[in-house]
Formats: structure tokens, sequence, C-alpha cells
């Protein structure tokens, strides 16, 4: 907590906008198509935020670190292929797949420790490795999901959408995890002050690798929500989460340096970010403008936070 | 036709709106229930090239037709970035806003199952065409690429009596077109023992490519009299074979405009050169259109509708060129008459009318 009053206000406000935004746009939708407001229609609106609030937490591992993951999209890919190759037929060899990639993500990131080597090269080259290797394994659109995974998308749980669920859950266990429990607050440490961090005796190769190993298991699961909601694989399916998780983080209140990042921000900025195509459709604004519309709520963000700094300062 | 009296009855009380979802005009033609409330939308999963820029056109048309003339309410166009989670999440959109009928070109044939499955279990009209989407529960209007290949064959075995060298230019690999084609074409020539395959490329339907690729295998050729295409790529060929400095064989055209005009000036030259043009066209969304708006107006439609490609013959070739700008690929903006020709000869099993030529400011 930090101790000046007028940072205090300024935390805050980051920690408010993003649900502020989320109400507005939650609030315009339903004006304009009251349809959306029942259980179904929520389920329907917000059905495809499952594997995207994964990736958010993904990214927002890697964020932590003042790190960014550019090859987090393809990650989603190659898992989106192999799990639906594997999972279904041969599910302990899909498992062990699963298992690879996660320790292939937390490898590069001790990697990244070790060579000192700057995240954006290491991760946009790993990015064409992830998307070889989900091109070797399939290199057609096929597969199938496994049985209990298309049914678990399916799930309807009383009173909330399975998506909002899965969105509480995972916000409650971010905001644990990173902002209340003593080795997320040396992890992000790792993004804030690494000299700190390393003269209280914490590694931060383990810590990197712990972050990296992190955000790969928020990106198979991603990339298996999304097995479960195509029904099939396709190693282009998760090229847009790239850009989407990055823009979903510092909607959120995160930002690019100091380790500096907010996941029930990460969550609803996921939110924000998938509701703007529903958004413009029901303002029979042509989809077309949707990407222009994600950049732009990205650049007033950052471009408002900028101001805010240069008030206080 | 004692239905259609009655209809035709019913509506001069002023009472077909509430018999309209029932009211059929017998078991053939077109369906005449009352679907002027009705609102039917299109999602599209790539509006990145010509073929589904003019695709998007036949679709304005025929809405823009069907809107003046009391047929439909409303349309609109939903356009993906060639992305199928994206197209998914948009047509989930499209549930919630309560469309009765939801046209798709899919981004996959199967990513988009769990979400058409969704808008069949809301009683939503799902019509898949061009990318289809294996959904059983979907209306689906596709073409006969086999057949299309196996006309080239037969065309080029006749032409050849039979006998002679054929490359084949293919499209992209992986593609179920490319594959399909392929295969009519092996079939065809299967009937043809003295017919040779000397060489096969892919031109990816791509004049520049189909260019360059058939340019670097033609000097490991032999004479070469018969070209099989799949369409934008017989211009590229022959431009390949010109620079060679070879003669120019019978080359099968697929209906771009640069196409048919290459071919008008080779007629010009040589009055004897003899050759088709075969392709899809993009005017299937249209038919597509129609197809929805005849299931909601009552009519029973077959789950699976069979078009015709568009063929053009050198009678017909001035006729075409008339009316398309450059740049552009043959189609006509289908009628909802047409649409219930085809719609009752695949239901017949019988073989489906020809694709009429296009009217001017159709292309």
């Amino acid at each position: 907590m930090p101790a000046e009053p007028g940072a205090g206000r300024a935390e805050t406000l980051r920690a408010l906008l993003p649900a502020l935004a989320l109400a507005a746009m939650l609030a315009l939708i339903v004006y304009l198509q009251p349809r959306a407001m029942s259980y179904n229609g929520m389920r329907l609106l917000l059905n495809f935020s499952l594997p995207l609030i994964f990736a958010a937490l993904a990214q927002l591992c890697v964020i932590a670190a003042s790190d960014i993951d550019l090859g987090l999209g393809a990650f989603i890919g190659l898992v989106n292929s192999l799990s639906a190759l594997l999972l279904a037929t041969r599910p302990l060899l899909g498992a062990l797949a699963m298992l690879a990639c996660v320790l292939a993500y937390a490898g590069m990131g001790a990697f990244i420790a070790v060579r000192r080597l700057p995240s954006i090269v290491v991760t946009l080259g790993a990015s064409f490795v992830w998307l070889g290797l989900a091109l070797l394994v399939l290199p057609t659109p096929g597969g199938s999901a496994p049985e209990w995974l298309a049914a678990l998308v399916r799930l309807k749980p009383p009173l909330l959408p399975l998506p909002v669920v899965f969105a509480i859950a995972l916000a409650a266990f971010g905001h644990w995890f990173f902002m209340r429990s003593s080795y997320g607050v040396v992890l992000r440490g790792i993004g804030g002050a690494p000299q700190a961090v390393a003269r209280a005796g914490w590694s931060l190769l383990a810590g990197r690798a712990a972050l990296y190993g992190l955000a790969g298991v928020f990106g198979c699961l991603a990339g298996l929500l999304l097995t479960g909601l195509n029904t099939t694989g396709d190693a282009n399916f998760g090229a847009p989460y790239t850009l989407l998780s990055i823009a979903a983080v510092i909607v959120g209140g995160g930002e690019f340096t100091g380790g500096i990042v907010a996941p029930v921000g990460a969550v609803l900025g996921a939110f924000i970010m998938l509701l703007t195509g529903s958004l413009l459709s029901f303002m029979d604004v042509s989809t077309d403008w949707q990407l222009s519309v994600q950049g732009a709520i990205l650049i007033v963000v950052l471009g408002t936070r900028a101001l805010q700094r240069q008030a206080a300062a | 036709m004692k239905t259609l009296r009655i209809a035709a009855l019913a509506a001069a009380f002023g009472i077909a709106g509430s018999i309209g979802g029932m009211a059929r005009a017998a078991d053939t033609g077109v369906a005449t229930g009352d679907t002027a409330g009705k609102k039917i939308a299109l999602s599209n999963s790539y509006a990145g090239n010509s073929w589904r820029q003019q695709m998007l056109k036949t679709w304005n048309r025929a809405t823009a037709d069907a809107i003046a003339a009391h047929l439909i309410k409303q349309t609109k166009v939903v356009n993906a970035n060639a992305s199928a989670p994206e197209q998914a999440n948009q047509i989930e959109s499209l549930i919630v806003e309560g469309w009765d009928a939801i046209v798709i070109n899919a981004a996959s044939p199967t990513a988009l199952n769990g979400v058409i499955q969704e808008a069949c279990d809301q009683h939503i009209v799902v019509v898949v065409f061009d990318g289809l989407a294996t959904a059983p529960c979907a209306y689906k209007v596709a073409y006969d690429y086999t057949s299309m290949g196996k006309m080239e064959a037969d065309f080029v075995g006749k032409h050849l009596d039979g006998k002679g060298n054929v490359l084949e230019v293919r499209g992209i690999a992986g593609v179920s077109v490319d594959d399909d084609i392929h295969k009519g074409i092996i079939e065809g020539f299967a009937a043809d023992p003295g017919i040779k395959l000397a060489g096969s490329v892919h031109g990816n339907w791509t004049q520049t490519i189909a260019q360059r690729e058939v340019a670097s295998v033609l000097p490991s050729l032999p004479p070469i009299n018969a070209v099989v295409t799949q369409g934008g790529d017989g211009w590229g060929t022959y431009e390949a074979f010109k620079a060679a400095g070879r003669p120019t064989p019978l080359i099968i055209f697929g209906n771009r405009q640069d196409e048919l005009a290459l071919w008008h000036d080779l007629l010009k030259a040589d009055p004897k050169y003899d050759t088709f043009s075969a392709s899809s066209a993009p005017g299937c969304a249209s038919v597509a259109f129609w197809v929805a708006q005849q299931v909601l107006a009552g009519k029973t439609v077959p789950k699976m509708i069979t078009l015709p490609l568009p063929v053009i013959h050198a009678a017909d070739l001035d006729a075409w060129l008339k009316v398309m700008p450059p740049g552009s690929v043959a189609t006509p903006v289908y009628t909802q008459a047409w649409t219930a020709q085809v719609i009752d000869a695949n239901a017949a099993g019988v073989a489906p009318p020809a694709s009429p030529i296009a009217k001017a400011g159709d292309m």
C-alpha cells in the first residue's frame, strides 16, 4: 500500500478505471440489445473470453517481470494443435505434450535470465518455433477436442454463466498470488527492483523461470479452452491472442515496466477487448473497425496515464 | 398450384401475415410465405481479396432487391479477419441480436460447428456456403469441384483425340477445393490412357504465381498440348508459354476477366482456338441468401444443395466480356426464382439449371 495520499488516489483510479469502463460498455450493450441481459445472452457474448482471460493472465506473468511475450498467440496455437491431435485419442501422450509445453516456457524464462537477453527478441523468435511445431504436428486444420473438454466449455452453472465464474475465480487467484502472497511480491519485485530482490537473497533466475512457467500454465489452459470451444485444432487460431493479451493487461492497469500489474484489472481488460466486437456489431458499425477500435482504446489508456503522470509531477 | 391460390386469397384478405410461416407454393417453385419482417445476416470469414469483395457485392445486390420487394426487413454483413475464433464470437453476437437466419462463409470446416449448433438450437436458420462447415443442422450450398475437374479432363481428352501431353496447374496445397478439382482431373484422364500428365505445379489461383511456377518447370517438359487449370491461373500460364517461346497450348480458362480477354484475342488470331472457361462464382452468396429466405418462407429445402458452376463457351464469350469490368470474376447475381429451381433440382436429384449469363452491373 502506497503511503503518499496523492499516489494512493492514482492507484485507486488505476484499479477502478477498467471496472468503470467495462460497466459503461455493458450498460451500452444492454441498452442497445436488451436480450444480452439474460443468462444465455451473457453466456453467448462472453463465451470466447474463456481463452482470452487465461491468455491475459499468462501475459501478466511475463509483464510482471518487465518483459513482454510476443510468442503467446503462437504458443496458444501450438497447444490448440497438440491438444486437438493427441488429447482425444492418446490422452497420456497429450498430457505429456502439455507438460513439455509448460517446461519449455519455464526454460525460456531461465534462458532470458541467464543470458540477460531482451525478452522481446527471445519471445518473438520463439513464436516462430511454436508456429513451426504446430504446423509440423497439424499441417492442415483438424483433430478433435476430447469429450470432457468440449463438455466443460458447454457447462451451464446456476446463476452465473461459465465465463463469469472462471473470470471471478481467476481474478481472485491472481490477486491473492501476486498481491497478497509473499512469493508473489518477490516475483513482482523482479520486474520492479531486481537488485533489491537479489540482495534479499532470492534467485532472479528461479523467479523468472517461475513467472514464465506460470505463463506457460495459463497459456496451456488458454489453448485447451480454445480447443474445447472450437472442437478442432488450427495452428493459426492462436495468433490474435498475442496482441489481445498485451492490450488486456495494459488496459487493466498494468505497465510495460516496473513490475506493475493488476490481475483483477487484466481479467476486466480481457472482457473489454472481447466486447468491443459485440458492441460495434450492436451499434451497426462495420466489424472492420474492430482492430482500430481496440488499438484506439489502448492508445487512449496509455495517453491518459501519461497525462496523469505529468499532472502528478 | 392450389395452395398458391389459397395463399393469394389469404393475402387478399390481409391475413397472410398470421399464416406466413405456413404458406407454401406446392412442393416446387418459389415459396411465398411471408418473410417481410425477417432479418438475414451474413457472417463472412474474410473480405481481403477481389473474389470476396465481389461476393459481398452480390450479397448487397440480392439483399437490396429483397428489401425493396418487401421479402426481408433487414440485413447486415460481419467480416472476420480470417480468424475462426473471431468469427465464432461474431456469430454469437448475431445470435444475441436475434437474426432469423445467419448465412456463413466459414473460416474453418469444423471450428464453427459449436456456435452453429447453438444458433440452430435457438431456431435460427443457418446456411453455409463456399467455405463450408460440417455442422449437420446447417444448410450447405456448395460447388461440385470434382465434376469441374472431370469436365476439363473430358474436354481435353476429346480435343486431343485421346493422345498428348498435359500440364496441370493446381491451386493452394491443402485446400479441399484443390484436392477435389485434382481428383476430378485424374478420374477424367483415367478414361484416356493416351493422355500423359507431364507435369503439375501449384499456381495458388494467382496469375503471377502461376506464371512463375509454370515458367520454372517448362524447360524440363516435353511439348505440351494442353493445360488444365483451376481459375485465376490461365493468363499467367499463357504468359509463361509465350516467354519461353513455346506454341500456345489448349488452356482451360477460369472465368477471370483477364483470361476471357486473352481468349478473345487468341480467337481473333486463330478462330479455331477451342477451349472453355469455368470457375466458382462469387454470386453463390446471393444463392445462399435466397436459400435462407426460402427456408424462412416455408420451402422444404434439402440440407445439401449443389450449385452448377458457371461455364463459358466461345459462343457466350462476347456477352460476358461486355458486362465484366477489368479485374472481375464472372458471376451473375442469382435470383430467387433461379435459386428455387436449383433447390427443386437438388431435392429431385436431377441436374440443376445452367448458371445464367450476368446482366450489366452484376459485377
